[in-house]
């Protein structure tokens, strides 16, 4: 048979009509859904955005503690009847008989040079001038000398000598750092609240506009749990598609942050953002945290779903004892 | 509350019985209905169905006897993004059966209701009467006890209108008891049957 013929022979029946495979029950994709996407997508970058922040706020205002009270500081004063070389060493001998110091560091005149350099300039001599002089002693934080006696012996040995234990510094340090991780957590506090409103809202949003499938599957005699296991379903979809691209955003905002900073060490664009931020790598914890941030928002958005379907049939089934409500039904 | 709609109203429904519902418009034919479908309970008085009285059903057993159920509703109530066999496979689908199990009897039914070429296409693109009889068809397709329908017949030519009835008298004759609300006096003059008449909220009944 030529292939004509098989064209001919095959055109006079009518071909068999094929069902397309069955679509979802709720429609995939509208204006509605591709919103709540769009926001979710948005709260779970700003809600991660906050969370790093404030970890990182954290890992800082704790490394500032632990470093400044690290340390402890005996200032000499001097005197013309003291000599000064033997009074500091006595100082850290007298320092490093106690408990709890580690290490004694004597700052000789370069150093101390140094450290009046930027006020008094680089060409100081400094035998010239009556200034102190410092041994610095480094101390085991979980535990610390006695600080009273340590005092109360050094001024008995050397009249000339002070003990600073940093306490009021690291006080205040302490309540800084205190009132900013408050701070990053009542904001963090806000913003996973917005997040939490906004997701509820715009879920529910989503959800008014497939009303009518919600009637006629119940009408049709579908149980309220199939019903809200195919919305549940939908949105779970909708809402792990727009956090997983906020936590995502997220995460590579501070991974390209920390990966910046990790390239311009010692630049002062580097140092400046340190001083004020810390450094921006927020961890396993961080991103573990995002990763938990991503599932809430899921969930709360399934959750969401399936009570508001649940209450939609519970009002349908309402105007069967209530026929005074007959607004919502169909004429 | 407001204004009774219907009041002091006896009748049953015999299986297997085929009956017109009629009266002027407003005169309480859908609320009839509605509380026949379950979805409105009456204030007073009693209504049973399927040996149950309506109003001390608990919720979460009125899917079940609402399957036993099939109702056409004035609007036919289709899902836009569903093509027309997948709006008429929803019963069985919401009833959790495999999709294998009915196709040859949806694509049957469908052709039986003049859609065998339409199956693919969504209702958007459907023609008032075609909405019709998928809607028809969506009701039948569980092979319910009762079959409640408003209007089945206002959007269809007067031929048209006479093959949706062929449709429910062959259903009826399969054991299905009809009710069809209508103010369609042409369409009850074709057929020997019950008619119910509401008038004011009051029912006579014409054997």
């Amino acid at each position: 048979m030529s292939d004509r013929d098989a064209g001919h022979e095959a055109g006079t029946r009518r071909p068999e009509m094929r069902v397309r495979p069955t679509g979802p029950i709720v429609p995939p994709t509208n204006i509605q859904s591709n919103a709540l996407a769009v926001v979710i997508a948005i709260m779970a970058f700003l809600a991660c955005l906050t969370l790093g922040g404030v970890s990182m706020v954290r890992a800082t205002a704790a490394s500032w503690q632990s470093q400044i009270s690290r340390e402890i500081t005996i200032q000499i004063k001097p005197d013309d009847n003291l000599d000064m070389n033997a009074a500091l060493s006595k100082a850290r001998e007298l320092a490093l008989s106690f408990v709890g110091t580690r290490t004694g560091q004597i700052m000789d005149e370069d150093a101390t040079a140094r450290l009046l350099e930027p006020w008094l300039g680089p060409d100081l001599d400094i035998k010239e001038l009556p200034v102190p002089r410092l041994v610095v002693i480094t101390i085991d934080e979980q535990n610390p000398p006695d600080f009273d006696a340590m005092r109360s012996i050094l001024k008995e040995n050397i009249p000339q000598a002070t003990l600073d234990d940093h306490r009021t510094w690291v006080d205040r340090l302490v309540s800084m750092a205190q009132t900013t991780v408050m701070i990053g957590l009542s904001i963090m506090g806000l913003v996973f609240g917005a997040m939490i409103l906004t997701v509820v809202f715009a879920t529910r949003g989503a959800l008014s506009g497939n009303r009518h499938i919600v009637e006629v599957l119940h009408f049709v005699g579908a149980e309220a749990s199939f019903v809200g296991k195919e919305f549940q379903k939908h949105f779970l979809k909708i809402s792990l598609k727009g956090s997983a691209a906020g936590s995502f955003a997220a995460a590579m905002v501070f991974a390209g942050l920390s990966y910046w900073q990790s390239r311009s060490l010692a630049t002062p664009e580097n140092d400046q953002a340190a001083a004020l931020f810390g450094t921006f790598s927020v961890g396993y914890g961080g991103y573990l945290g995002i990763f938990a941030t991503m599932l809430i928002i899921a969930l709360l958005t399934t959750v969401t779903a399936r009570l508001t379907v649940m209450r939609t049939i519970h009002e349908i089934d309402q105007i069967r004892s209530d026929p005074a409500r007959t607004d919502i039904l169909p004429d | 509350m407001g204004s009774e709609i219907l009041r002091d109203l006896t009748f049953d429904i015999p299986k297997r019985s085929f009956q017109f519902l009629t009266g002027p418009s407003g005169a309480g034919k859908t609320t009839l209905l509605r509380l026949l479908f379950m979805s409105l309970k009456p204030t007073r008085g009693q209504i049973r169905s399927f040996d149950r009285d309506i109003a001390t059903i608990p919720t979460p057993e009125l899917p079940m006897l609402r399957r036993r159920i099939g109702i056409v509703f004035q609007d036919f109530r289709l899902l836009d993004h569903l093509t027309t066999y997948e709006n008429v496979a929803l019963p069985l689908r919401v009833r959790g059966k495999d999709e294998s199990s009915y196709r040859t009897d949806v694509l049957e039914l469908l052709k039986w209701v003049g859609l065998g070429e339409r199956i693919n296409v969504l209702p958007a693109v459907l023609s008032g009467g075609e909405k019709q009889r998928a809607a028809i068809a969506r009701a039948l397709i569980d092979r319910p006890e009762l079959l409640l329908a408003d209007e089945p017949t206002g959007n269809v030519d007067p031929p048209m209108a006479r093959r949706l009835l062929n449709l429910f008298l062959e259903l009826n004759r399969l054991g299905t008891a009809v009710v069809i609300a209508t103010h369609d006096l042409a369409l009850m003059d074709q057929v020997e049957a019950r008619r119910m008449i509401l008038t004011e909220g009051r029912l006579d009944i014409y054997e």
